[in-house]
């Protein structure tokens, strides 16, 4: 596979590492009601949709950023391909 | 049908025409006691021992395809019971003995062979690690033996002891674990199960749950709605998908790992090998190719194929322990769909959904399970509980932080 | 032997004879034969074996979807298996041995099992062989074992090496036919980057195998001037012996090179080559393969692919028999009689199933219509023939042609289906395509010359405009010839009709499978096996699905194919693997210290990647203990050195550092004094310990983490994502420094001393207390790092200077440490005093342990929020009798401990629900003198001084211990502070 990122252009998937579905990056507020059940949540249950997945891919034998890949999980093909720290940031996680 | 050398030996010299279908093809009815959605291993084989052990005969099992053309029929074959956590092992240890005393059981050769299967390590924690897995088998009843690099020496000559980048010390063999032909598992329990009357239903896929003030009093079909008291799904690779259609989200998330398999060869290895500083294992089909494969790709997918990375990665893995297949030539790839669980470790268990039950998230493991995964299932459904040995595989494992994680890496599925 | 069925005609290079052995006999042919040519030239008919019934078998293909002439070829440990005649290039001095028999070829004693064919139908080992049980392995299996497999491995290691390179291109041609000839020239005349490849080493595909014209030259001749054309154009490369194997994800393509199959030795050069070609659009042009009509007996030595007789004919100047048959069901067939005739090949019959008028007039043979074969004779090679109608016809070989089908393959392998054209009667590319994939010629069902050539050319200018590049499509002037087709599975009659020749399905298995209920293709394939051959059905599966489709009276289309999967041909295992075996399959990672090290007797053990001294022999010690007792004895009575290079170093900057430091550790890091360092606890969100190690302030926004040696990489990218993904707002820069800085520890009570001889600053226990840092310089101005920590538990520091430094540092240390004796210590020294202290490492953090395991529960702070925290409160996670770690001796202190043993109440059996812990990690400390151990315990923290068993049953070994504290030396920690 090949990824399109957006600072350094296509690089091969081989350099990056993957950890899945993006919304990790929508860690629960820890002081919130009921975060002991968001926590638990965010932590362990997935879409796991077939077809559109947003996720997370570390370019670890690049430059270390982490990116937002949005992939068919049917076909493989990869649609749109973000900086995940501006992803975090327009979610409003720079507070 | 019973089916015997003698009778192999009448049809043959009648021109094998009296050969009857190994399982009927009904048209489902309006109503069962239980309805298993999934035709594949783990599903024939709880409406075996459903219809076989528990007396629970009025059983249709819906397929949306053939039977068997999940995981059941594209695996490495490999069976063994060389777990190290409680919650685990004496599940597999029970699926080991019922490997053992299938083939009579069930009146169908599914060439269950006990060649062994060997873990080598290559540093002296791992050792460390696996005399602690090594001991929890034996004291779970399953047996285990360590070799140094003498007896390996002896028994796998084969590998490379001189120049390899990781020294082979050792390693953990058991040698009740080997291999099983995989598309005959299937056979096998739907063969035995329709001789008890469940109906076999291929080419039904289901499309929705009758879920009314939840309770699951059926399933919506491509073949009309169907009736049932219990409702148990098992469809390895669609796990997510199917139970989304009852609303719930699972932890589980769906991988594609690649196996391998060589051309034709004359005996080249005993029995399973697994390489412990890189993603290869190995075993040679009675057929003699070599079955291989490593590591799931890692990237979430439902497509059934995977990338060439790590094939190369696996074959590298193979070379740096075995470099005498290197002449040898793969001759075909395929990619199943994990089930990969957040912890490595699978569910048979009851939902919050009245009647609807969930089995599934077996990784890249489910194979070898699939009797004790039957049989459990099978004993939920008749009995209402889990068996003693399946007490841990539950949904509400994560809520209470009850982990079986083996590999011990945490809530991250690409990683077991 | 003579190359007695040598003809006119033909590319070989009749300059240039070689000879070669088959089965130990002398043959010769010559330059651009194939083994198999060469073979039949000598008027070898018989070659090999198949896989179940043990059959005689010959030559069937000339290409590689040959399913019958398999070989061993090259002896000792280049010996390879299976491989095929048909594709191996003949060269002077080869060796090929045939394969899957007992005894002689001519006279194998497995073929036996042919006579008990009628017990050995489809399935019928899943029928038997199950009593009694114990005898599947010890003696059915082996004995089915035995006989099955095909090929041999020398079991010696490959001795040739192998190649692995990227390329890059606008347009991929994958097959040189005439309608990737014409793609590539399209496209190259038009500038796009282009990669021509073809799997055999000429250029040209069928036209090399047939007698038509191309703008009025020989086809082959038209061939070698594109190739020419091609060759000379800088934007294209041509690569011959060259198989695209298989379409992966993104445009990528698999591809294997051979470079040096087709001589006698490597001479050291690698064998092949593994290609990843990276391309914008591919244009599959594969071409076609034949397939064979299954009729009785159709399986001896001398039934060939009609296609292929002529390719023998025509491209190699060999007559495959003296008196040649054909038999088919459309017009292709007929050219094969054409052809032999014009090359003086007398023709006995044609044979066409069709009841239509003989498309041609062969003076001397027998013209047949309407008609079938329906037997045949001859053990070891074809004799005669018989047709439905009873016309006996003498005929040493057999030409069938039961049609073409396209190869699809690579337009599959990303889970595209074909689609049937009746008109031609073959599987074409379906429409889900893998994307950027393109299909011209024969493989898109375009058999016919003119067709092809045209498509080849409209395809690829199509292709090429849309990568912008200015293309035209010119064609050559080409005829299409007839290829008309009727299509005709197989002929009713006594005996076998085979489908898939090598392992030995036959028409009757099909209809056997048919009535058990194994209906679906795939059914089919698992439960007799056709197709999964070493040609994975390229000559037998679309008859095979064609018969089930008649069976179960559905059309071919209903019944469908199974799937297509990589790679097209089998690459070696070698291949795939490339330089990545022996020592370098994985790289190494050196230490700073290392030549050191080696000069000083270490012996090095494998850290990951990494290699670290384990001890240094020193003298005359014998055994590994006595190095190692030795170095903790020196270590803790004076001072030792141990090079901690590989601890990963992760330097962390920016306003807002602490804050994340805050977020990333379990404790609080916000308030640490700079010059200072804290022991950090991390968790992973699900609450289990991920790594630990200190982290020391040297200024107000600088801090340097250290984590353990394996989880160097997982650290850094767990913070990274902490920091882009959670705190994106912080103010907070991550840099992994580990190979950056060179560390060593310097540990025991005389380290003070030693280190205030090289480090310029004061150090003394009241400038430099504790867990005191500083930036500073060392041999007056090498810049360094110091750190007072210690996980030995000795007064120790860590110093660290620029990994370029690293070496002399070394040197340094030991010269300083001369009047003290300093000692370099090893992992297995440096183990035996972390155990001592009780500090856990790789061996309890298994990523199964919790902050309570380790009794280090409070530290997890409740004051702040911390990546962990919140699941670590998870109730089964803080369970009154949860394990704990603690401490282990020997109550007889005479008896070692053993790392994995599992604890068990006395009078309790050692079995699952007895079970109460294990042992993590073992040593023998010298200071106590007896052995040592830490280990998780049930409730450990209330059960000190307790007596267990230690059961290790798969050794056979049970200690008696006694429950200890886990900080075995100095628990007050007085050393340390000293």
């Amino acid at each position: 596979m090949i990824i399109n990122h957006p600072l350094l252009g296509p690089r091969d998937a081989a350099e990056f590492y993957v950890m899945g579905d993006a919304d990790l990056i929508n860690r629960p507020d820890p002081d919130a009601e009921g975060a002991a059940e968001a926590f638990y949540e965010y932590a362990y249950l997935r879409d796991n949709p077939a077809g559109e997945h947003r996720e997370l891919w570390y370019h670890e034998q690049g430059d270390r950023s982490w990116l937002v890949v949005t992939r068919s999980t049917l076909t493989h093909e990869i649609m749109n391909v973000e900086m995940a720290r501006d992803v975090a940031l327009a979610k409003g996680r720079g507070q | 049908m019973r089916y015997s050398a003698l009778k192999i030996f009448t049809e043959g010299l009648t021109g094998n025409k009296g050969w009857k279908p190994v399982w009927r093809e009904p048209e489902p009815k309006k109503e069962y006691d239980v309805i298993i959605v999934g035709g594949g291993g783990h599903g024939l084989a709880t409406a075996y021992y459903l219809s076989n052990k528990f007396g629970v005969k009025n059983v249709a099992v819906l397929e949306k395809g053939w039977i068997g053309s999940g995981n059941v029929g594209r695996n490495t074959t490999i069976i063994r019971s060389n777990y190290m956590l409680p919650g685990n092992e004496p599940f597999y240890e029970l699926s080991m003995k019922l490997w053992e005393g299938l083939e009579q059981d069930f009146n169908y050769n599914a060439m269950v062979s006990q060649r062994g299967i060997l873990n080598l390590y290559h540093t002296d924690p791992q050792r460390d690690a696996y005399v602690r897995r090594g001991n929890a088998m034996l004291m779970a009843g399953a047996d285990a033996v360590l070799l140094d690099q003498d007896q390996l020496r002896e028994e796998c000559p084969f590998l490379d002891f001189d120049n390899a980048r990781f020294p082979i010390k050792g390693g953990l063999a058991q040698r009740r674990g080997g291999t099983v032909r995989h598309d005959a598992v299937a056979w096998g329990y739907a063969r035995g199960a329709d001789a008890k009357g469940v109906d076999i239903i291929q080419n039904c896929e289901v499309t929705g749950f009758d879920i009314e003030n939840g309770v699951c009093r059926g399933v919506e079909t491509s073949k009309g709605s169907i009736k049932a008291k219990k409702i148990a799904v098992c469809v390895a690779g669609s796990s997510s998908r199917v139970m989304a259609k009852a609303g719930m989200r699972l932890p589980i998330e769906s991988h594609v790992l690649q196996a391998f398999v060589s051309e034709g060869l004359k005996p080249v290895i005993p029995g399973v090998i697994t390489f412990g500083a890189g993603h290869f294992y190995v075993s040679q089909s009675d057929k003699g190719g070599l079955v291989f494969g490593g590591d799931i790709d890692g990237y979430n997918t439902y497509a059934q194929r995977g990338n060439l990375p790590v094939v190369e990665d696996v074959c590298e893995g193979g070379m740096a322990i075995m470099p005498m297949i290197g002449r040898a030539r793969l001759l075909r790839s395929w990619g199943g769909i994990m089930d990969m669980s957040m912890d490595g470790s699978p569910f048979i268990d009851k939902t919050h959904i009245e009647g609807l039950h969930f089995n599934g998230g077996w990784c890249y493991g489910g194979f070898k399970a699939t009797p004790a995964s039957g049989y459990c299932y099978a004993h939920l459904l008749a009995k209402g509980e889990p068996h003693e040995v399946a007490t841990e595989m539950r949904l509400d494992r994560f809520e209470r932080g009850a982990m079986i994680d083996e590999k011990g890496v945490g809530s991250q599925p690409n990683l077991h | 032997m003579t190359q007695s069925n040598r003809i006119a005609g033909g590319l070989v290079d009749r300059s240039k004879q070689l000879s070669f052995t088959f089965n130990n006999k002398s043959m010769t042919g010559y330059e651009g034969d194939t083994l198999a040519s060469a073979l039949l030239a000598n008027g070898q008919r018989l070659v090999g074996r198949s896989f179940k019934y043990h059959r005689p078998r010959g030559i069937f293909s000339a290409g590689s979807e040959e399913p019958n002439a398999m070989v061993h070829l090259r002896r000792g440990a280049a010996q390879e298996p299976n491989t095929r005649a048909t594709v191996a290039e003949l060269f002077n001095g080869l060796e090929a041995t045939s394969q899957n028999h007992r005894g002689s070829l001519e006279f194998d004693l497995m073929s036996v099992t042919d006579l008990a064919s009628p017990f050995l139908s489809a399935g019928f080992y899943y029928k038997t062989f199950m009593w009694p049980k114990k005898f599947w392995e010890k003696l059915y299996e082996p004995a089915i074992r035995a006989s099955a497999g095909l090929g041999r491995l020398s079991m010696q290691e490959d001795p040739d090496s192998y190649d692995k390179g990227f390329l890059h291109c606008d347009m991929l041609i994958i097959g040189a036919g005439p309608a990737g000839l014409m793609a590539a020239l399209t496209a190259g005349r038009a500038g796009a980057r282009v990669i021509l490849a073809d799997e055999d080493h000429l250029m040209g595909g069928r036209l090399n195998a047939e007698t038509l014209s191309v703008d009025d030259q020989e086809g082959s001749a038209w061939a070698a001037a594109a190739a020419a054309e091609l060759d000379a154009m800088p934007n294209v490369r041509l690569m011959t012996r060259t198989s695209v194997y298989g379409a992966y994800d993104h445009g990528v393509y698999g591809a294997l090179e051979r470079m040096t199959d087709h001589v006698p030795t490597s001479g050291g050069k690698p064998r092949q080559v593994l290609w990843r070609i990276y391309t914008k659009r591919a244009i599959l042009t594969a071409g076609a393969t034949e397939r064979s009509i299954a009729f009785p007996m159709n399986d001896r030595p001398g039934v060939m692919l009609a296609g292929s007789v002529r390719t023998y004919v025509n491209r190699y100047g060999v007559a495959p028999g003296k008196k040649v048959a054909v038999f088919t069901n459309n017009d292709d067939g007929w050219r094969t009689a054409t052809d032999l005739h014009a090359a003086g090949v007398s023709i006995a019959a044609v044979i066409d199933s069709r009841e239509i008028t003989p498309l041609a007039a062969i003076p001397g043979a027998l013209i047949l219509m309407g008609a079938s074969v329906a037997s045949t004779s001859g053990y070891l090679g074809l004799k005669s023939i018989a047709t439905s109608s009873g016309v006996k016809i003498e005929t040493d070989c057999l030409a069938v042609s039961g049609g073409w089908s396209p190869n699809v393959h690579l337009t599959c392998h990303q889970r595209g289906r074909p689609t049937w054209r009746d008109d031609i009667g073959a599987f074409v590319p379906g429409g889900d395509l893998p994307i950027g994939m393109h299909v011209a010629g024969a493989g898109n069902g375009s058999l016919a010359l003119a067709s092809s050539l045209k498509e080849g050319a409209n395809v690829s200018a199509s292709v090429a405009s849309d990568l912008g590049f200015a293309a035209t499509a010119a064609f050559p002037s080409a005829e299409d010839q007839s290829t008309d087709i009727t299509p005709f599975w197989h002929v009713e009659g006594k005996g076998r009709a085979w489908i898939d020749l090598q392992n030995d399905v036959t028409v009757k298995d099909v209809k056997q499978s048919q009535a058990e209920g194994f209906r679906s293709v795939e059914h089919l394939k698992r439960y007799t096996t056709l197709g999964m051959a070493t040609d994975q059905g390229k000559t037998s599966n679309v008859l095979g699905l064609a018969i089930m489709a008649e069976a179960t009276g559905k059309s071919i289309p209903e019944t469908g194919t199974t799937i297509f999967r990589p790679p097209y041909s089998p690459v070696p295992i070698g291949a795939l693997a490339g330089r990545a075996r022996g020592k370098d399959f994985r790289p190494f990672r050196l230490t700073p210290s290392h030549k050191w090290a080696e000069t000083h007797g270490a012996d090095f053990v494998e850290a990951g990647a990494w290699l670290r001294a384990q001890w240094f022999r020193k003298g005359s010690e014998k055994g590994w203990r006595d190095s190692v007792d030795r170095e903790v004895e020196a270590t803790r009575g004076s001072v030792g050195i141990c090079d901690v290079t590989t601890l990963g170093k992760i330097d962390i900057q920016g306003r807002d550092a602490a804050a994340f430091l805050n977020k990333v550790y379990a404790n609080g890091f916000a308030k640490l004094a700079v010059g200072k360092v804290r022991y950090g606890l991390m968790m992973r969100e699900d609450g289990i310990v991920m790594d630990d190690g200190t982290t020391a302030r040297l200024r107000e926004n600088h801090f340097i983490m250290t984590t353990t040696t394996a989880n160097a990489g997982p650290v850094f990218r767990h913070m990274e994502f902490a920091r882009q993904c959670l705190w994106p707002g912080m103010d907070v820069h991550l840099i992994s420094t580990t190979d950056g800085w060179a560390q060593f520890a310097v540990a025991g009570p005389n380290a003070r001393n030693l280190l205030s001889k090289i480090v310029d600053m004061d150090i003394s226990n009241e400038a430099f207390p504790f867990m005191a840092c500083a930036e500073t310089t060392v041999c007056g101005g090498t810049p360094a790092r110091l750190f007072r920590i210690s996980f030995s538990g000795e007064l120790a520091f860590e110093i660290a200077v620029p990994a370029r430094y690293g070496d002399a540092m070394m040197t340094k240390l030991m010269e300083a440490g001369e009047e003290f004796d300093a000692t370099p210590y090893g992992t297995e020294a440096l183990g035996v005093m972390r155990i001592e202290k009780g500090h856990a490492a790789g061996n309890e953090l298994t990523g199964q342990t919790t902050a309570n395991n380790l009794g280090l529960g409070k530290m997890v702070s409740k004051k702040k929020d911390s990546i962990g925290n919140k699941l670590s409160e998870r109730p089964e996670m803080n369970r009154e009798d949860d394990l704990r770690l603690v401490g282990f001796k020997p109550v007889d202190t005479s008896k070692p401990l053993a790392a994995g043993a599992h604890f068990v109440d006395n009078g309790k059996e050692a079995v699952t629900k007895n079970d109460l812990g294990w042992m993590t990690s073992v040593a023998y400390s010298p200071e106590l003198g007896h052995s040592i151990g830490l280990g998780f315990l049930k409730k450990g923290d209330q059960r000190k001084g307790d007596k267990l068993r230690a059961v290790d049953l798969l050794r056979g070994g049970e200690v008696k211990v006694e429950v200890v504290s886990p900080h075995m030396i100095d628990p007050e920690g007085e050393r340390l502070r000293a």
